[in-house]
């Protein structure tokens, strides 16, 4: 070319075209190999992060496979790590993210529809989104400490299930707050309008249409709440969660009327993780056995929480008909 | 408004009935017991086979010797778990209270210094040579350092963490002030973390618990310690421990029990005669060192007296026997 354009000549047309076609090819080989780069180390981070998780996974259910059997779970502690079991931990976990699921969910999903439904956008409002957004970041020790102050001392709600139920719905109310917003912004302002314009009162609107369909996206930040709120152990051991608690906590179902038994709430109690750490601290090689094994079901817990949040979610947009 | 809400919640109700079939008792007889994880192997032990033969029952939490005092005076428990003697401050939050307590020695625990298994030159280690190795900015960083006898390599130091009770009485008996420590060692509050570290590192020092030694003897080696210039190098062990001969690093274990539920509560009182009573044989099951028989009977004797106080006026001291801590409260 450079010979052509010394003789004064213009190139001719398909030479150019020939050589932009070359010069277009090399770019997309170029592309397509940067491509492949990124592909593939995204492929390796993402591998790194499950492998890791798949290791530890299979490292705990290796190391904790003989204790998995019926008796694990309806054992008590015990100083023989052969006979100790999960019973009042796991009857303790239920109990307390049942007070957890029962008060953020209502609390959390209110303020989300107050925030993003009724109150009125200014500094004050903004204000508080960036505050429950930091809350969400806040370590969960501080929440044990001021729950210790708020709920143990100042309420007189002492050590108590009750109390752990709402430390940890305290926890997770920013997560469940955080997520029901989105949910709701992602309703098309078609839909409010359409219901306005039918005649519909806010309250319908709100009720009617803007929760309705956003529950899978509730529905999603509540479970990944819960799942957070299960393997919390700093705030519990704060609030004064014991160790060894070889009974249950009385039942909230009675053979006689009212049936129904509220003495439970102010139950001393333990939770899984709890147990998990007194197991691995031990001296004793046999009760590492026993942590590994409470581990792999925490992990399990959880993955079967987020699988049903996932599983409800797909459910619910599937019967979404606009 | 919300089926697919309100269907989790009917889920979380079900789950919770779940376990209905436990029995309601009104007013059910507890003993609320926290503190020290060092003592709770023994109190654990002590409440599962009380709640065997008693239909009274025990709750038992490992906050730490401090959070249980804590507890303890302001009535909360009925029994502190405690690795050290009561503190002045603890004394007087007590006092500002009103909560009284019996204060009974139930064991002892040897604090064990290990080296790494393949550690081949180190047979014994005085006080004063852990004192230079664990001194408040000791400059030690190498065993030829300790001993030039000893081969030029490197020390790795390991202990449990500063709030720990294991921390205050090692410091105590090796630097002669509680808390006066080098600080560049790992550290770590799991005595299980310590073991790793140790069995990793052929220039490993640590020091816990017997019952961590005991667990990991095919990894670890105890060192005898020599008590002061002169004496003899001791290996711990029960024995060592129970004659005495093992010092100044075997420590005694405590519970404090309040004075008030130990007069107006019979469980407690129960409780508390079972614990004494069992020690001899549940404290050697869980791998701690029990006290002479004869300390055993004046520990009873001094609490069917009743006898509020501590011996000790709120410091640590190490090498204490038992029956002088006991006759000083009388």
């Amino acid at each position: 070319m450079a010979q052509q354009d010394s003789q004064g000549t213009s190139p001719p047309a398909h030479a150019s075209t020939l050589g932009n076609l070359t010069a277009v090819r090399e770019m997309i080989q170029r592309h397509k190999r940067s491509d492949i780069v990124f592909a593939s180390i995204g492929l390796l981070a993402l591998m790194l992060g499950l492998l890791t998780l798949l290791t530890l996974f299979i490292d705990l259910v290796m190391d904790g496979y003989p204790r998995f059997n019926l008796q694990f779970f309806s054992d008590y502690p015990s100083r023989r790590a052969g006979s100790a079991g999960l019973l009042s931990a796991w009857v303790g976990s239920v109990l307390v993210m049942s007070i957890t699921f029962l008060t953020a969910v209502p609390v959390g999903v209110g303020a989300a529809v107050y925030l993003e439904e009724y109150a009125p956008k200014n500094w004050f409002s903004d204000l508080i989104e960036i505050n429950v957004s930091n809350l969400a970041g806040v370590p969960s020790i501080i929440y044990g400490l001021l729950a210790l102050g708020l709920f143990v001392y100042g309420l007189g709600l002492g050590q108590s299930i009750v109390t752990a139920g709402l430390t940890l719905g305290l926890l997770i109310l920013p997560i469940v707050i955080v997520s029901t917003r989105e949910a709701i912004r992602g309703i098309p302002v078609a839909i409010r309008e359409a219901a306005y314009a039918v005649g519909a009162t806010k309250w319908q609107v709100v009720s009617d249409h803007v929760v309705k369909y956003s529950q899978g996206g509730i529905l999603t930040g509540v479970i990944i709440g819960m799942s957070r709120a299960i393997g919390e152990t700093a705030p519990i051991i704060t609030i004064g969660a014991l160790t060894f608690i070889a009974f249950l906590p009385p039942s909230p179902i009675t053979e006689v009327a009212p049936y129904l038994n509220f003495e439970w709430l102010s139950s001393g109690f333990t939770v899984l993780p709890i147990q998990m750490f007194n197991w691995l601290s031990r001296p004793d090689h046999a009760f590492h056995t026993n942590a590994a094994a409470t581990g792999a079901i925490i992990i399990v817990v959880t993955l079967l929480m987020n699988g049903t949040a996932i599983y409800l979610r797909y459910q619910i947009r599937k019967n979404i008909k606009w | 408004m919300n089926t697919v809400l309100k269907k989790s919640m009917s889920i979380a109700a079900l789950v919770a009935m779940t376990f209905a079939s436990s029995h309601v008792l009104a007013a059910d007889k507890i003993i609320a017991i926290d503190g020290s994880s060092t003592v709770y192997p023994i109190t654990e032990a002590m409440a599962e086979e009380f709640q065997k033969v008693s239909k009274v029952k025990v709750t038992v939490g490992e906050s730490g010797t401090g959070s249980g005092f804590k507890k303890f005076c302001r009535g909360e428990t009925d029994i502190s778990d405690a690795s050290r003697p009561i503190a002045q401050k603890e004394i007087d939050a007590c006092k500002e209270a009103g909560v009284q307590y019996i204060e009974l020695p139930i064991a002892f625990d040897a604090l064990t210094v290990v080296v790494n298994a393949k550690n081949d030159w180190v047979k014994s280690l005085s006080v004063a040579e852990l004192n230079s190795m664990w001194k408040p900015g000791s400059s030690v960083k190498n065993w030829k350092q300790v001993n030039p006898a000893y081969p030029d390599k490197a020390l790795a130091l390991y202990g449990p963490g500063t709030a720990s009770g294991t921390f205050d009485y090692f410091t105590e008996a090796i630097n002669g002030k509680a808390k006066a420590s080098r600080t560049d060692f790992t550290p770590s509050e799991d005595d299980n973390v310590l073991v790793q570290g140790v069995s990793g590192n052929a220039g490993g020092l640590a020091y816990f618990g017997y019952a961590y030694y005991e667990a990991n003897k095919d990894k670890l080696r105890a060192i005898p310690i020599i008590a002061k210039a002169g004496a003899p190098a001791v290996m711990p062990s029960p024995e060592s421990v129970k004659n005495a001969s093992y010092q100044p690093l075997a420590r005694p274990l405590f519970i404090y029990v309040n004075a008030t539920a130990a007069a107006f509560k019979p469980e407690v009182k129960a409780f508390v005669n079972f614990y004494l009573e069992n020690a001899p044989k549940l404290v050697a099951e869980v791998k701690y060192v029990p006290l002479p028989t004869e300390d055993y009977v004046a520990v009873k004797e001094h609490f069917k007296a009743m006898k509020p106080g501590t011996g000790f006026g709120g410091k640590n001291e190490v090498g204490v026997k038992i029956k002088d801590l006991i006759n000083r409260i009388k």
